[in-house]
């Protein structure tokens, strides 16, 4: 049976045949969006909101120019309202000498399987988390959401070139509160079976107590032991700034291909097919796997068809909306744990709520509830001074090239000292640069289970480990 | 069938599934972008959509649903969804909702337009567009950048206490952008600001901006930094230009007296408020100087409506006056659960969204100096301005920001420039640090405020002129 999406695509593309001649060349996308997110706060449901939509975005390129339009009117009228208005849009647009040309035809291997249950997730089975999630923090004040996201799209061109895919994902994130402090927990999975708000409840509630009561400390370069949700940030701003091929074609990269730019310990590789998510991307060219960096040695950079073209190079599927202007980003970054890296088999990942209960490492370090589990602890433990930070925050780069950054700590920092976690410190503001953060000889060490955490967007994920550095810079502290 | 009609349908359909409130957006919104580089058309973007979102309120529990077809039964279907949505909620039920008063109203609200944005030609726009970059990289830019934005939307609401409003509210704006890239840094230099100035306006906005009159010089600029002296590090005094406070406004002010911060309904994502509802009306937010106010009917300002996205009406009121805090953004349910009587600051990012309590136009009333005097009173400081880093913590109190360009400012004179200049503070002490304050007040346009989960971009406005802040710590790098 064909999609139903592929048929509005290939309709579009017949479209814009049909009223600009058989040179025209055209790219149509078309998905089917079912996103349902319900949010608490002050331990109720006071958001809980689902959508249906559907898009379709139509690239064009006739006579030597370029146009893109998009819209939600999929009626044959309104269909043929966007060809036609992209058509006079691209008329009137200067030449564009820098057209890529479409993606041939060309095999797009299926996606993971899709898990019916979280596509269709009904709005009781997103609050039982919830339920679960503030019942688990005894007594605490429970924020946050639980997210259930479902896509079924398809890719056409005048090329004769097409894919087609389905997705679905889960996430919850949610913090505890004593009154004075805040414990997070937060997960991406592919099932929302995967996902335990019991388990993240607690965690995020023995985080919160252990946080309480915080010490300030003095601003200076402190040793650090970040959790997963850190590394994320971390990932991301490499993945925008570092890693855009439109960027590093600029010299607004720091990225060097070939050179040794990151400790030897980094590997870092897009991949987006390694949790469920759409085959194809926005020019129709599959996603797949792309190692950015190895052992420490950057490898690669991420392009769409129009960067790659500029540096001689090919698509590696990295076409997304806005991708002319901001670039191509790589939105499924994995920092590799060692033991995966090297090929190990007792390493892996943490997608959904399986790691090891917060229990399990009660009395590993000083504070109780403060480390989270075994992997973490034994980050901690060969720290002689430095800090165990959960998660940052409003992080904004203050130069691209270098990648420089300020943000703020957030949901628990905490001092350790001879391998123990002493007592619980007010957030620090910090300016770093990331690539030297991550250099050769400043990475001290990885955990050895990776964790997904999910972005403000279904299908943006980033996977990693604990991660211990040597240095990071905090430039002030809770007063200022 | 009508847009009204069917608002109309979703919410008689969420009434009969069990909801005691309910309201319904239509939407219509078309939207153009254009962006240029290097004397060459970038980007032509345009989109369509069309769609309705229904919110029902069942015992205490809200939900929300959102479909893009107008038919009768697709919002019929809206509307039991939420209704249903809602009853789920009840299974980690809150306080009693209660929705402040705001009085039915059939209305109909169109912002101020004199050229159609849309109605402009795309030759026109682009050409504009690749002059401006054009000359930019002929003055040594490395990267030269140009955008506007267009949103017209159209919208119809709906409520079960019987309001009856449409709205059409067009906003445009623009700006460029020069970048020189050095050895391990780069340098930017932007006109009017960063992504450009905005207002819910014609074209005629983007034509009084003049931008190419501008390219020339801030491509020389951002050549000039890479080789500029490094912004000193210490505590000083600090002159912002009105660009970078409209972003200080809006980070360390709008943010911080938005309602649902205040109680703890963000807490998880965007965070909360240093400020306590137990000290409104006495606590000291800044100094004297300090008069702010939140004022959706400023014309042309882009935070500007005739009815919010609850149907309360805009109305100005104060939030800072004399430097004591006195009020704040809400919505009809938040300002019920703080014994307020006012909401008015609701808006939903289009017909899929969730309405939330967002800024509207938050900005400083004018001081009684001018920028040149405020220079000429200094004898040892650092005037900054536009914006190129902004980052604050989760109760709007720590924040850090860089700016483009700096000047030494020495007895009384503008003097080097300099690069990389960053200040950071805590902002109750920064704003009662402030001493002067000049008259010329812009209303800048922010259009890119995030926040909300699923996340919302929201439009706002901010008045704010130059002023000048005391012992404040400059020079924070890396």
């Amino acid at each position: 049976m064909t999609a139903p999406e592929l048929d509005l695509a290939g309709q579009v593309v017949e479209l814009v045949r049909r009223l600009a001649g058989p040179d025209a060349q055209a790219e149509a996308v078309v998905t089917r969006s079912d996103l349902a997110l319900t949010r608490f706060a002050n331990s109720f449901v006071h958001q809980n909101v689902a959508e249906s939509t559907v898009g379709v975005r139509l690239r064009l390129h006739v006579d030597g120019r370029t146009a893109a339009g998009s819209g939600s009117l999929v009626t044959a009228d309104g269909l043929r309202a966007l060809v036609e208005r992209t058509l006079a849009a691209a008329r009137l647009c200067p030449p564009d000498p820098g057209w890529p040309g479409l993606s041939p035809p060309a095999p797009v291997a299926a996606g993971a399987a899709v898990d019916e249950a979280t596509a269709y997730a009904e709005p009781d089975e997103r609050a039982a988390r919830v339920r679960a999630f503030v019942d688990a923090v005894g007594g605490l004040e429970a924020a946050g959401y639980c997210r259930t996201s479902y896509r079924s799209g398809a890719f056409a061109n005048s090329a004769g070139h097409s894919a087609h895919g389905r997705t679905a994902e889960a996430a919850m994130d949610g913090i505890a509160r004593t009154g004075g402090s805040d414990g997070v927990a937060r997960r991406c999975a592919d099932r929302l079976a995967d996902l335990d708000g019991a388990d993240l409840g607690a965690r995020a509630a023995a985080k919160a107590r252990a946080a309480a009561e915080p010490v300030e400390l003095p601003p200076g370069r402190y040793e650090v032991v970040f959790e997963p949700a850190a590394v994320a940030d971390l990932l991301q701003n490499l993945s925008w700034f570092g890693f855009n091929g439109k960027r590093y074609a600029e010299r607004q990269s720091f990225a060097e291909p070939g050179r040794a730019q990151f400790d030897r310990s980094v590997t870092l590789v897009d991949d987006p097919l390694h949790g469920s998510g759409l085959p194809y991307d926005l020019e129709g060219t599959a996603r797949r796997e792309l190692t950015l960096v190895d052992a420490g040695v950057t490898r690669a950079v991420a392009h769409d068809r129009r960067s790659a073209a500029g540096v001689g190079a090919s698509s590696t599927g990295h076409a997304s909306p806005g991708g002319a202007t901001f670039g191509p980003i790589p939105h499924n970054i994995r920092l590799l744990a060692p033991s995966v890296a090297g090929g190990a088999p007792d390493g892996g990942t943490v997608a959904g709520g399986g790691a090891p209960p917060a229990t399990s490492v009660a009395g590993l370090a000083g504070v109780a509830g403060a480390v989270a589990d075994a992997d973490t602890a034994a980050l901690v433990a060969g720290v002689r001074r430095g800090l165990l930070v959960s998660d940052l925050w409003y992080t904004r780069v203050l130069d691209p090239k270098s990648l420089v950054v300020t943000g703020l700590t957030r949901n628990g920092v905490w001092l350790v000292e001879d391998g123990a976690v002493t007592r619980a410190v007010r957030d620090l503001r910090f300016t770093e640069s990331y690539p030297r953060a991550l250099g050769p000889g400043a990475v001290l060490g990885l955990g050895r289970r990776a964790v997904r955490q999910p972005d403000r967007v279904d299908g943006v994920w980033w996977e990693a480990p604990p991660l211990r550095l040597a240095s990071w810079n905090f430039t002030g502290g809770a007063s200022g | 069938m009508t847009e009204f009609d069917a608002a109309t349908a979703a919410v008689q359909a969420a009434l009969d599934a069990g909801a005691r409130y309910a309201d319904a957006r239509v939407m219509h919104r078309r939207y153009e972008s254009m962006s240029a580089r290097n004397g060459e058309i970038e980007e032509l973007a345009q989109d369509e959509s069309i769609g309705l979102g229904v919110r029902a309120l069942v015992g205490s529990s809200w939900g929300f649903h959102a479909v893009p077809d107008l038919s009768d039964a697709a919002a019929r279907d809206a509307g039991r969804r939420a209704a249903r949505t809602a009853a789920a909620s009840a299974r980690v039920p809150g306080p009693a909702v209660d929705l402040v008063p705001t009085g039915a109203a059939t209305a109909s609200w169109a912002s101020p337009c004199t050229v159609d944005p849309l109605g402009v030609p795309l030759s026109s726009k682009g050409d504009l567009l690749v002059g401006a970059t054009r000359t930019m990289a002929e003055h040594g830019a490395d990267v030269a950048e140009g955008l506007y934005q267009v949103w017209d939307t159209a919208k119809w609401f709906v409520s079960s206490e019987g309001h009856r409003i449409d709205q059409r509210i067009r906003e445009c704006g623009g700006g460029i952008s020069a970048t020189s890239i050095g050895d391990g840094e780069t340098q930017r230099r932007s006109y009017p600001s960063y992504r450009g100035q905005y207002g819910t306006s014609g074209w005629e906005l983007v034509d009084s901006l003049d931008l190419a009159a501008h390219a020339a010089r801030i491509a020389e600029e951002s050549r000039a930094l890479l080789t500029a002296p490094l912004c000193p590090a210490g505590e000083t005094d600090l002159i912002l230009g009105g660009e970078q406070l409209a972003l200080q406004i809006h980070e360390s002010v709008g943010h911080a007296i938005e309602l649902d911060r205040i109680l703890g309904w963000e807490a998880a994502f965007a965070g909360t408020s240093w400020l306590d509802l137990a000290q409104l009306g006495s606590l000291r937010y800044g100094s004297d100087l300090m008069n702010v106010t939140i004022d959706p009917t400023i014309p042309g300002a882009l935070g500007s409506f005739g009815y919010d996205d609850e149907g309360s009406p805009a109305v100005r009121r104060d939030a800072v006056r004399e430097g004591r805090w006195v009020g704040v953004l809400a919505g009809r349910d938040s300002a019920a659960v703080a014994g307020l009587d006012y909401g008015g600051s609701v808006r939903a990012d289009g017909w899929a969204r969730l309405p939330m309590v967002r800024m509207t136009n938050v900005g400083l009333e004018p001081g009684p100096h001018t920028l040149e005097e405020i220079i000429a009173a200094t004898d040892d400081g650092v005037l900054m301005d536009v914006n190129r880093s902004w980052s604050i913590d989760d109760k709007r109190l720590n924040f850090q920001f860089g700016c483009e360009i700096g000047w030494e400012v020495r007895k009384g004179r503008r003097g080097r420039m300099l690069r990389n200049p960053t200040y950071t503070g805590i902002g109750p002490l920064f704003w009662r640090s402030m001493d002067m304050l000049s008259s010329e007040v812009v209303a800048w346009g922010t259009p890119n405020c995030g926040k909300g989960q699923p996340g919302q971009i929201g439009h706002t406005g901010h008045p704010a002129a130059p002023a000048r802040f005391r012992n404040v710590r400059v020079g924070v790098r890396a």
